[in-house]
This record gives C-alpha cells, structure tokens and sequence, in this order.
C-alpha cells in the first residue's frame, strides 16, 4: 500500500513552478551532456548561457594565498574557529555588513551611501528576491516587470510566494527602455484584470541587455511607485561589472538626491557577490531595504538562507580590504571591458548586431537575419540548431519574455580568451554558411522565396535520438501566463 | 418568509411584538458568532483576491512606526503596505523564545568579564567540545584550506562557480558516512537520498512545502520545539496541530492522542498531512522507543500521510537508552518507506551551527526531486562544503569526538539535574539532547500559563537566567521548562544554581 502517485505531493512540489521544462533548461542539458573542454572535449558544446564571471579569480586567489588569516582553516586564523563555528545570530558578524556596506559603495563609485545596519542576508540572490516578495506581495498580488527580464525570476519571485509577474513591454526602437507610456499601460491592464500591483520589479544593469538605466527612468520609476503607492525592488547584482559610460546610477543615488519627492519604505535593493566578485557558489545574497519594517521581516526569514559564518568572516576580510577593492574592481571592469570589445567586435565581422551595452556579462545580439520565420517558432528553431549544430549554447529571447523574435543573449565573462575565440570562429563558420546557403537559394529560381537554411543530416537523427531536447512547452506560451 | 412574518406582525400590532423583538436579537447575536468565528488571523492563509479589506485589522498594527512619514517635513505619505505574512511577523516579538534570546544577545554571561550578565540557557547550543574540532583543524589545517597548489580542480575556481543547489555529491556521501557514525552503525544511510540545504530551518520549512498546501496540518506531539512555530507555519501556510503528551507517562506519544488529535482536525475540515516528531525529543530529551516508532509508522500508513523524524540530536545522547533511528525500524520491518523522511543537521552533534548544514534524508523519489530543486533558495556555502568533507572523511576523528562529546554531555547532564534536585526541582527522564525538562510548577502562583509566565518573567529580568518557559512549547501541562546546559562549564553551575534559588525561595 504505497503512496499513490503525486497525490500525497503538495501542488509546490508537483507543479511545474520550478521552471525546469522550459526551453532555457534544455540548453543547460545539451551542455551537461557534451560540456566543451580546450583538451578532452574540443567539439564540445560551450556554455554562453550561464552569466558567470570567472575573469578575476585569479586575484582573489592571490589575496587568500596572501591573507591566510581570513581563512578559519589556516593556522593563522584558526584560533577564531570555536566563535565563528558556534556564531549563528541571523543578524550576522557585523564587519561582514559593514564590509558589504562599503563594498556597495564602492562599485557605486560612493555616489551613494549604505547603511551597514540595513544589510540583511538571503541564499544567494535567488533567496533574496523570493524573501522580499514574501515579504512585499500576498498569493495572486503582481510585480510589474520589464521584458526582457532574466529567466529564473519566474521560478525565484513566483514559485512559492504565489506572486505574479507582469510584462512591462519595451521595444528595440526603443533600445528597449522602460517607457512612460508602456508603464502605464501595463499597470492599467493589471488594474482592469482586477489583479492587484504591488510594486515594479527592475534589473540595474539589465540582464539580458546589459545596459544600465539612465537617471530620467529611474526617476520616472520612483515617481510612479510613490504615485501609486507600489514598491520598487531594484536588482543591482551587477553594478560592479560596469566596465563603460554612461556612469551607472542606481536607486539608492535617486532616493538620496531627494529624499522629499521618493519614500524610501517603497525602495529595495537586492544585490549578491556572485557576479560582480564571480563566486555564486559562496551563496551571498543581500537584501538592502529602506523600509524599517521589510529589514526587520527579511532579516527573520533570512534564517531559511544565512550566509555560512565561515564565508561572511573571509569575506568580511576580504571587502574590508580596501585597497583591494579598488584594484579589484578596476581591474575587472577592464578586463570586462576588453572581453566585451573584442567579442561584439567580432559578431560584427560577420555582421551581427548587438544592442550597444556598457555592463554586465553578456551581450544582446540580434540574429534577425538568420531567422527562416520571423515568429517566435522560427527563433526556436534557429536557437536549436545552433545548440546542436554550432554547438554553442546561448539563450534565445523568447526564454527572456522579449517580444521580439531574433534577439539571444551570449555569455561570455565564464570562460578563457581561447575558448571565446573558439566560440567566434565557430559562429563565423555557421552565418557564412547561412548566408552561403541563401544566395543559393534566392538564385535557383525553381525554389521558394523564403529563406531555408541547410540542415545536416545529422540534425535530423539527432532530434529523433534525443526527443527530450524537444521542449514541449514553446516559450512564448509562458510569456503570456 | 419565517422572519418577515413576525416583523410584519410586529409592524402591523398583532402579537408578534415578541417574535418582533426576540428575532433580531437572535440575529444579531449570530452575526455576533458568525464574525467571531471568521476573523481572519494571522496563522490562517490569507483569502484570494479580496486580499485588501481582509488585510487591513492586521496593517493597522504597522503604520504605527511608519506614520512618522505623516508628520515629517518630508511631505505626507500613506503607509507602505507589507504582506500579510510579512506583517504577522512582525507581531512575533512577544514569544518569551525569542525575547528571552535578545536579552541575553545584550548582555552575556561570563565568569571572568561579565559575571552579572544573563545565563543564556534558552538556547540550544553546543560548546563543550568544540575545542576537539579545533584541534583537528590546527592538525590539519593544510588539507582544508581554500586553496591546493596542487590539484587545480580543487581551486578556488572549483570552489567559487556553480554549484549543484542541494550540496556536491562529496559532502552527502560525507555527511551520509558521518550520519551512519552517529547512529552507531545501526543504519547505514545513501547519499542519494540526501538532500542539503544551509540548516535544518530551511531544511524543515522545505518538506512542508513539498508535503502540504497552504491550509493543510501537521500534527505535532507536544511539548514541542518553539522553532517550528515560525519555520514550518509561516511561509508554508501549513498548520501545526499540537498533541498534548503527558508528564504522568514521561510525554511519551500516544497513538491514540494522534488518532483523536486526527479525527478532531478532519472534523474541522482540514486536511492532515504529516506527523511530526523529535526524536531525541525537544524539548524533552527522551527517545521514542521501537515499539511508538512501529506504532507511528502504522499510523501513517494507514492514514496515507506522512512521517517526519527531526533526528538532529541523534549523536548528542549520554543516557543508557540506545537510540533508535526511524531509518533502522524502517530497515528492520517491512513498513512503506516513501512516507518517512528524516531532518538531520551538523549544528547539534558537531557543533557548528554557524557553518549552515541541514540534511533531508527522504525515501521518496518525489520529494527528492521536489527538495533538490527547492535547495537553490538555500544551499550551503562552497568553503563550508569543503571544510567538511575535509573533517568528516577522518572517520577515526569523528569516531572519537562523538565519544568524547557524549561523555561531556553525560557528565554535564548529571551535575545540573543534579543541582536542580536539591533545589527541590525534578526533571522528566531525558537520555539526550543540550537541556532538561525541569519542573517548577510547584513554584508559580497561579497554576497556570499566567503563574509560569511570572516565574520566567522573574527568573529572566531579576535572577538574569533565560529559561524557555513550556507554553512556548504548546506543552499542556504549567510548569515545565527547558533549560540547556551545554553553554556552561562545570563552575559556572553552582551560580546558575544560586540564582534560580533566589527565584524558587522568595515563591
């Protein structure tokens, strides 16, 4: 007499929340079976669709080997074992929060100014932006969001709050600003489906875009929230990979301006060291609020999520460490700045487009061209064959809830100039044979008008071999829920 | 019809003056009932769409700080509204739990520096044998540092990316290996069935989520552990449904208590869908034996629901009783295993609360599943993932330092129940745990949660000893309260003892 099924499950753990079936996963999975290796796997597919930076890894190595004090496992740190082991005050080691403060301050080249006090921990940025819509929405409320926006934010703010995301609709005539006009529209639409809005849910640097957001939206932003009385959540994990102008601003900059026109128990920031520092497998999350009340809220369910108080003391020597923070972050803005330059330099050799981007760890291409169908079909069907033919997993828009069909985001911050370079030749390769491929079609006059890339035999058998990259939801279908 | 005729009776004079009168007072008397009966509360999960009118007997509660924006110069603004969930915790703060531990967190006790400051033995924290695991750490500090020179892989290029959310597979063949030690070699456990998360908070706020929905219960012998209150009700929207054991039989669990307790919740309409249980127990201290152990396996197979085994004291026992893990019985017998699953944690038995380690070890690939992929809102940190590999592979260290650790815990165990018996205080029999589970009814006026109340009222702001008191526990009976013994050392007992007498005498 066994468990019938998924019947004794709750509907969390049998429903679809965790967004692993959509076509953004199958990517990952074409990646886990045939990962790319320089050596033993030359052929393989190479990760873009994990925005991961690993260009400064190397300096952090250099300053643990050099600091072994900060380490609880070295022999000049480990008389401070028996507190940190036994330290779990949710509140966490204090130098850790105030070595966070400044570091805050710091990637915000001190515009603004952090309050070590309002510093809350969380599992990782994902932990962070479920707690603050917990701690912000009931079940069935909504977040206004602008698309396109990051995957996982369906999975991380939806899953088991029971919140809602809607589409803020942004245009690439637009270079895909936030505009007044879509704002409204989205908010009306909300309002009109009777579902109740509670706050505007932004990325500052944009993931996918890579863009950061100019000071008159983010004021219009603010204006809007303290009109409507919503909340606005910034997610600012990437502020420290700006590597170019214009200068980045973020929220709390705005706030501080003029403290008179913007109530601060609206504005929230999440922030985490996976991106800017590259090491998301620490779990850092940060929950920065300027209301009393959400501090107070958040740094209770940060308990599901604490920061290991072995990482918060190497870290809090680390960020301490103020002359490193200065070369660290100069120094991975510039190496950013140069993996930037030559990889959009040499999309543009074969003349593909990116949306004009200053931070962040990837850029936004537009692949239009190569498109048989301009539909969202058509962009899945050209993201596959670049998955299992090119061999390079980069994550089409559609995944990201971009309107447009056309546009992918490419990753390119996790990996060695020589990989990079890998990754360009074999994306050369691919759009001269498209564009081959298409001459000959519009010359043979017995053929069809459309544009028909060749697929290689071996496409076909791979897509009956593995049926199971075949997602069974298209993406667009989710954009619309 | 029945109520207009009378009315109109009454209007039109004939007689019905006193239908006329009595009737809307008996309305009125069950709308009375009927709103009474339907106020929303906190514990219950908030209404769909009508969320904002529902909400606002709660929000009224907030804006109290907050409408310092309504007087500022600043300019007027409403009050900026929170859920409903963010806003029931903020109410939390009067649970004498949690307002026993800030006053401690202000001002703590210790013999050489701050003899006058607070006992703090509300908390259940482990200090008499970390000074073994330091030990090791200077012996072996090479093997676990962040860095190898010589494997690269093992780098911090390995450390810093991505990891799998619910733990390497390294660290639960580890913690496995390490829950098998504990256990004494009675089980052996599979590290696929591990999943890890930074706790057993958020390791037990997990399975409610994959077990229940919003609105469905847990039953929960009691006393129990005041944690769960928050960890497992509050974001789950799951009900805990205390069962109240008894002193007269050393709050063991009783079958027929679950079954009554079960039939009392469907009655209500709610559905159960879990029994939870400590074991060793907490607040208690005592281990549920093999023959309770088949009684609950029996019970929720029958019922089709599930069992839940926090067993994150299983190493930290020092009485003559073995400890019996559900996992053994399960192993024994031929009970349905895909309904058991097991809360484990290294904050107990090694001591390390700090460092963030929760284990749910389940038989059912759904909830593994499930689990795994809910890990990702808290996994554990990558330098603590390989710290304790590095100390838990040396098996031979961890096979020593939970002997001497339980050794300790024994010795400790007996000097302090000792000291509590010639203050005329018993204790229930207890054979593991950090605490006792003392018995001060005798010396609160009234018998009742008021009269124990004032007695940890006294014994936490005049004798500066945090105790937590039983009804924070939900146990039935007045009286009783945990004290933990492991943040002291042997001569820091005769002050506790001192101190708690000054209360005791004066009643």
């Amino acid at each position: 007499m066994g468990i019938p099924g998924d019947e004794i499950l709750s509907r969390v753990a049998t429903g679809d929340g965790h967004g692993e079936n959509t076509s953004y996963f199958d990517g990952w999975k074409a990646y886990d079976n045939d990962p790319f290796h320089p050596i033993h796997n030359p052929n393989g597919v190479i990760q873009m669709g994990l925005a991961e930076n690993q260009l400064c890894l190397d300096l952090m190595r250099d300053w643990i080997r050099k600091n072994p004090q900060a380490s609880i496992c070295t022999k000049e740190g480990v008389s401070e074992f028996e507190a940190i082991a036994n330290f779990q005050d949710y509140h966490g080691l204090p130098d850790f929060r105030k070595a966070i403060a400044k570091f805050m301050e710091k990637a915000r080249g001190g515009r603004a100014r952090f309050d070590p006090e309002r510093i809350v921990m969380s599992g990782g940025a994902t932990g962070a932006q479920e707690t603050i819509a917990f701690c912000l929405a009931n079940p069935g409320d909504a977040f206004l969001i602008p698309t396109p926006y990051y995957p996982a934010f369906d999975r991380d703010f939806r899953w088991r709050t029971g919140v809602q995301l809607l589409p803020i609709r942004c245009h690439s005539h637009d270079n895909f600003k936030i505009t007044e006009a879509e704002l409204a529209a989205a908010y009306r639409k909300a309002r009109d489906s009777k579902i109740r809005v509670k706050g505007i849910l932004i990325t500052n640097p944009s993931n996918p875009l890579g863009t950061t957001m100019d000071r008159e939206t983010l004021r219009t932003l603010v204006r809007f929230a303290n009109e409507e009385r919503i909340h606005l959540v910034c997610d600012e994990i990437f502020s420290g990979t700006v590597f170019d102008g214009p200068e980045y601003v973020s929220v709390a900059e705005i706030l501080q301006e003029d403290p008179s026109t913007c109530d601060g128990d609206l504005i929230h920031i999440v922030y985490s060291l996976s991106k800017d520092l590259g090491v998301p497998g620490f779990r850092v999350g940060i929950i920065y609020s300027f209301n009393d009340a959400v501090v107070s809220c958040a740094r209770r369910m940060s308990s599901f999520g604490l920061v290991s108080t072995q990482t918060q003391r190497l870290l809090a020597s680390m960020l301490g460490d103020d002359d490193f923070t200065t070369d660290l972050l100069a120094e991975s803005r510039r190496r950013l700045m140069h993996r930037h330059r030559t990889f959009t330099a040499g999309l543009e050799g074969v003349g593909i487009r990116c949306l004009q981007s200053n931070a962040g760890l990837f850029c936004w291409m537009s692949l239009k061209p190569l498109l048989k169908d301009a539909t969202a079909e058509g962009e899945v069907e050209l993201w596959r064959v670049i998955v299992n033919e090119v061999k390079l997993n980069i994550s089409p828009g559609s995944s990201f809830h971009c309107t447009e069909p056309g546009w992918f985001r490419a990753c390119f911050a996790n990996m060695d100039e020589e990989t990079m370079e890998t990754a360009l030749r074999r994306i050369r390769t691919f759009v001269r044979r498209a564009n081959d491929a298409a001459t000959a079609a519009k010359t043979k006059k017995r053929w069809d008008t459309s544009l028909r890339l060749s697929l290689p035999r071996r496409f076909e058998e791979m897509t009956v071999l593995t049926p199971r990259l075949m997602s069974p939801r298209s993406p667009l279908v989710q954009a619309a829920t | 019809m029945r109520v207009i005729v009378p009315l109109q009776a009454v209007v039109q004079g004939r007689g019905g003056l006193v239908l006329g009168s009595l009737i809307p007072c008996a309305l009125f008397y069950f709308l009375q009932f009927y709103l009474r009966r339907n106020r929303p509360s906190s514990s219950s999960p908030p209404p769909p769409s009508s969320a904002s009118g529902s909400n606002l007997p709660e929000l009224a509660s907030i804006p109290r700080s907050l409408s310092r924006g309504l007087l500022s110069p600043r300019g007027s603004f409403g009050p900026a509204r929170l859920s409903s969930r963010g806003t029931a915790v903020v109410r939390d703060d009067d649970n004498p739990y949690y307002v026993g531990l800030k006053r401690c967190a202000d001002d703590p006790y210790n013999r050489s520096i701050n003899p006058q400051g607070f006992l703090l033995l509300g908390l259940a924290e482990n200090r008499l044998s970390l000074d073994i695991i330091q030990d090791w750490l200077v012996k072996n500090w090479k093997e676990s540092l962040l860095l190898d020179d010589e494997e690269e892989e093992l780098s911090i290029q390995g450390l810093a990316t991505y990891q799998p959310y619910d733990g390497s597979m390294d660290l639960k063949t580890a913690v496995a290996e390490f829950m098998g030690q504990v256990m004494q070699g009675s089980v052996s456990f599979n590290p696929s069935h591990v999943v890890l998360t930074a706790g057993a908070t958020p390791a037990v706020e997990t399975l409610g989520f994959c077990l229940a929905d919003p609105g469905d219960a847990f039953l929960v012998p009691s006393p129990y552990y005041p944690g769960w209150d928050r960890d497992i009700k509050w974001r789950t929207g799951v009900e805990l449904i205390p069962v109240p054991c008894r002193s007269t039989d050393n709050f063991s669990i009783s079958i027929a208590a679950l079954e009554l307790a079960y039939n009392q919740v469907k009655k209500r309409g709610m559905k159960v869908r879990a029994v939870l249980v400590s074991n060793p127990s907490n607040p208690v201290g005592s281990l549920i034996d093999r023959e309770t152990l088949c009684g609950l396996l029996d019970f929720v197979m029958e019922k089709n629901i599930h069992l839940i085994s926090d067993e994150i004291f299983a190493g930290s026992t020092y009485g003559s009783d073995k400890f019996v893990s559900v996992a053994e019985v399960l192993d024994a017998e031929s009970f349905d295993k895909s309904r058991v699953h097991i809360i484990y944690g290294l904050s107990k038995d090694l001591a390390v609360p700090g460092f963030r380690v929760g284990v749910i070890y389940s038989y059912n690939e759904n909830v593994l599943a499930a689990a795994s992929k809910l890990a990702r809102f808290s996994s554990i940190s990558a330098p603590t993932q390989r710290l304790l590999i590095s100390m838990l592979s040396d098996r031979k260290f961890i096979s020593e330092y939970l002997a001497v650790n339980r050794a300790r815990l024994h010795d400790m165990h007996a000097l302090f129940v000792d000291g509590l018996k010639q203050l005329g205080i018993k204790c229930a029999s207890s054979s593991g745990g950090f605490y006792c589970w003392a018995d001060m009814s005798m010396f609160i006026r009234p018998y009742s949660e008021k009269g124990e109340l004032k007695l940890w009222d006294n014994l936490l702001n005049v004798a500066k000893v945090n105790v937590t008191p039983g009804s924070s526990c939900h146990c039935i009976e007045p009286g009783w309260f945990r004290c933990c013994f492991t943040t002291l050392t042997e001569k820091d007992v005769p002050t506790v003892m001192e101190r708690i007498q000054k209360i005791t005498k004066s009643n």
